[in-house]
């Protein structure tokens, strides 16, 4: 069961004085939920996350982060405040400021200090006055609707008189009515010339059911003439056009309404062609109102696919290509165009019509247009819309365990999800988040400007980017992964306007690929590097620039055999990892040592002047006794300088100077460069 | 002291208060909480580190809180101390800060007074 605290009306108060709150709250908190914040950005996350269901807002000017002004233009900005009343209080009695205020959309100014009662009794009426409003819109809704239900069934039952005469269905109106409305929906899509509001299309789509009222003054007999017309009588068949126009002009009352303009339009003129050869005054081209032209289309087409006293129906197929080929009189090549690209959806449409007229979400629609004239308004029916979309995103977002953020440039302002701002320990709404420390603690400046200069650079094709970095999350390193898609103005030339994303911790999956990779570079006995592994980082290396002076030393071990076979293969083992281990502790940052085969070993390590000495320390490590055998080792060196040799030249010459060494016998040295003056 | 005392130590004025706020219970309770309220230490230390724009902001909120509770005498100096940190220090905040001073303290003593023989 609900508590009687779900059923109160919401109420967002926004100053920094916990004073002032209070006071305010004291007054209110009997009769309404009171949700408080202390400074603007507290004040947008509760907007944000509460939306419509917020009845009001009391809002402070003077407060830190972002102040009265600040709320108020981002409620502009995101539509809030064509849905949420707010009244300023202040002590900034300044008439600028109010001017401010007002002009930025608030509905009501009180000043301090404020008479309890009165700010109560202003609380309540502005509730009462939004809730009203509302309840009118949806009156008006529901009359607008009866109305032009009714008017549809009078024009209905009018141009079904005319048919009934004619006899025919009074299939063809509808025919018609639907017709006219797929090209007027239509047309828009192909060409600039004709826009259409959605009033127009529903005045065009009503007139276009009168076209043929002047029918009713033309003689049963020419009108249901089975054989074809004499001159005579098609010259009188012909006059349907005028009567009707007559009819509708001598209308004593409603003459400016666009309803009867085009239906005058319609009946005078859905006989033109656009080539001038139509009745009854001949007019050309676009001299003939797009509505009487797009009628005459419709007529022909239905008139072809209907069976009729004189003619049988043709199929769809045929009529089209009919009235493309100019068959029945020459057309618009818009509209033709027109009819070609509905072709598809047209049968559907007219078989599955059932003359329902205007259904419920295009009549909001009009109204929409009526109640908010040009401008692209978020209702209140869209806001409840988006309130479920929030909804069911913010749960989502719950449930997933992912960071997920809003950023926008104007104003900087960065939105995290329910959940993200828990796992970041930060607020749901952080202004200016590029310059905060708390962000920056998170994720390294220089990371942010790297990321930052990849967004810039995607367009509103390719918006979508991946980024994995490190962070450090609740005081913990962590890797991972920002996906974000940036968002682009719908200017000409789009603007970036800010990004879309989530942030994944992928530290785990990280930590396994690494743990991966160094399984797979790494020799499992010895944990040296092993030999491709080795072969790669000396590759690179060798090319990197200013790598400086390197030796590599090839290793064999002298006595391992002895040492497998007097004290058995486990000891043999041990000796290789203890040799291992006094390698590594002799090899430094950007050097290596690696095992590349049994008893063979390879170390790659920085020498300076004197490679001798360097050698020295390594050969140093390589004899002596482990567990009361003594064990020596032969060693080949070859000097790398730079990138003027290759890694399979370093290797053979190495090998080359270790194979000279063995021939000395067991714990000999020996370098490449001089075998080679040998 | 009764609270009608207390406005009349602390130069505010009682009947103002009562008329907007309508129950004297209420009108105490807030009163008492200005004992509480931080805009003064916050307005003290923002002076301290030369933070004008949150040193204004708390002058600020203590003008206001003072306008609603009819705290007369701080609320002028208050008032005129918020003004001339409007755009930054200026020459005149220096002895304004002084008066703000002297008359919280006053407030603050007579509110002292009040609290002792309402928490007897």
């Amino acid at each position: 069961m609900k508590t009687e605290q779900e059923f109160k009306q919401k109420i967002l108060i926004a100053d920094d004085s916990e004073m002032n709150r209070s006071i305010l709250t004291d007054m209110l908190e009997s009769e309404y939920e009171i949700i408080e914040a202390e400074n603007g950005v507290e004040a947008v996350a509760a907007i944000q996350k509460y939306g419509v269901e917020l009845s009001l807002i009391l809002l402070d000017i003077v407060m830190p982060e972002m102040d009265g002004f600040g709320v108020l233009e981002v409620m502009n900005r995101r539509r809030w405040i064509d849905d949420i009343p707010v009244i300023m209080i202040s002590s900034e009695s300044a008439s600028l400021h109010v001017e401010r205020a007002y002009e930025l959309g608030i509905t009501d100014y009180i000043s301090r200090p404020f008479d309890a009662l009165i700010v109560h009794r202003r609380v309540v009426n502005t509730i009462m006055l939004y809730a009203k409003q509302k309840k009118l819109t949806a009156l008006v809704m529901e009359q607008i609707q009866e109305k032009e239900k009714q008017s549809t069934l009078m024009i209905d039952i009018l141009s079904h008189i005319v048919e009934f005469r004619n006899g025919e269905s009074g299939l063809h109106v509808l025919h018609i009515r639907i017709l006219t409305e797929m090209f007027l929906k239509h047309l828009p899509h192909i060409t600039d010339r004709y826009q259409f509001t959605r009033e127009e299309i529903s005045m065009i789509c009503m007139a276009s059911a009168l076209h043929d009222i002047g029918k009713i003054s033309i003689p049963g007999e020419i009108l249901n003439k089975p054989g074809r017309l004499t001159k005579e009588e098609f010259d009188i068949m012909k006059t349907h056009t005028t009567i009707g126009a007559e009819m509708l002009d001598k209308l004593s009352f409603h003459q400016d309404e666009l309803l009867v303009k085009e239906a005058y339009a319609v009946c005078r003129w859905h006989h033109e062609r656009y080539d001038g050869r139509g009745y009854p005054d001949g007019l050309m081209g676009d001299e003939i109102p797009i509505s009487a032209q797009i009628v005459a289309l419709a007529d022909v087409y239905d008139a072809l696919t209907s069976e009729r006293v004189y003619k049988k129906a043709f199929s769809h197929e045929e009529a089209v290509r009919m009235i493309c080929n100019g068959e029945c009189g020459t057309f618009n090549p818009l509209l033709l165009e027109c009819l070609k690209d509905i072709a598809d959806t047209l049968q559907e449409n007219l078989k599955s019509a059932d003359g329902a007229g205007t259904d419920e979400k295009e009549l909001q629609d009009i109204l929409e247009e009526k109640l908010y004239p040009k401008e692209a308004s978020a209702s209140e029916r869209t806001l409840k819309l988006l309130e479920h979309e929030r909804m069911k995103y913010s749960f989502y977002a719950s449930m997933s365990e992912e960071i997920q953020f809003e950023y926008t440039l104007s104003p900087p302002m960065l939105t995290l999800s329910d959940w993200g701002a828990r796992r970041l320990q930060l607020p749901e709404v952080v202004m200016d988040p590029l310059g905060d420390k708390r962000i920056t603690d998170i994720m390294s400046a220089e990371e942010l400007r790297n990321l930052s200069r990849i967004l810039h650079n995607t367009s509103p094709e390719e918006p979508v980017v991946k980024y994995d970095c490190k962070s450090k999350i609740g005081g913990m390193d962590r890797w991972v992964r920002i996906v974000v898609q940036t968002m682009w103005s719908s200017d000409e030339t789009p603007k970036y306007e800010g990004v879309i994303g989530k942030a994944v911790d992928i530290h785990e999956a990280r930590l396994r690929i690494d743990a991966l990779e160094n399984m797979a570079s790494h020799d499992t006995l010895t944990k040296l590097l092993n030999r491709d592994y080795a072969e790669k980082w000396i590759e690179e290396c060798l090319h990197r620039e200013g790598c400086g002076r390197y030796v590599m030393m090839l290793l064999d071990l002298d006595h391992i055999k002895e040492a497998n076979v007097s004290r058995g293969r486990m000891f043999g083992d041990e000796l290789l990892v203890h040799v291992a281990e006094s390698l590594l502790q002799n090899t430094g940052e950007n050097e290596i040592a690696a095992r590349i085969s049994g008893d063979e070993f390879l170390v790659f390590i920085k020498c300076g002047s004197d490679e001798e000495e360097t050698v020295r320390r390594i050969a140093s490590v390589l004899s002596g006794e482990y567990k009361g055998f003594s064990f020596s080792a032969c060693m080949g060196v070859a000097e790398a300088e730079g990138s003027q040799k290759e890694y399979v030249q370093l290797f053979k010459e190495a090998d080359q100077a270790l194979m000279e060494a063995k021939r000395k016998g067991p714990g000999h040295c020996e370098f490449y460069k001089n075998i080679r003056r040998q | 002291m009764s609270l009608n005392e207390c406005y009349t130590a602390l130069e505010g004025n009682f009947d103002d208060v009562l008329g907007r706020l309508r129950s004297e219970k209420l009108v105490q309770k807030f009163v008492l909480k200005f004992l509480n309220d931080g805009s003064y230490d916050l307005l003290c230390r923002s002076l301290e580190s030369g933070d004008y724009q949150e040193a204004f902001r708390a002058s600020h909120t203590i003008k206001g809180v003072c306008q609603n509770l009819s705290f007369t005498k701080l609320y002028a100096s208050s008032n005129k101390l918020t003004e001339a940190l409007r755009s930054g220090w200026s020459e005149e905040a220096g002895p304004l800060v002084e008066e703000v001073k002297k008359d919280y303290q006053q407030t603050i003593g007579a509110i002292q007074e009040l609290q002792k023989e309402a928490g007897a």
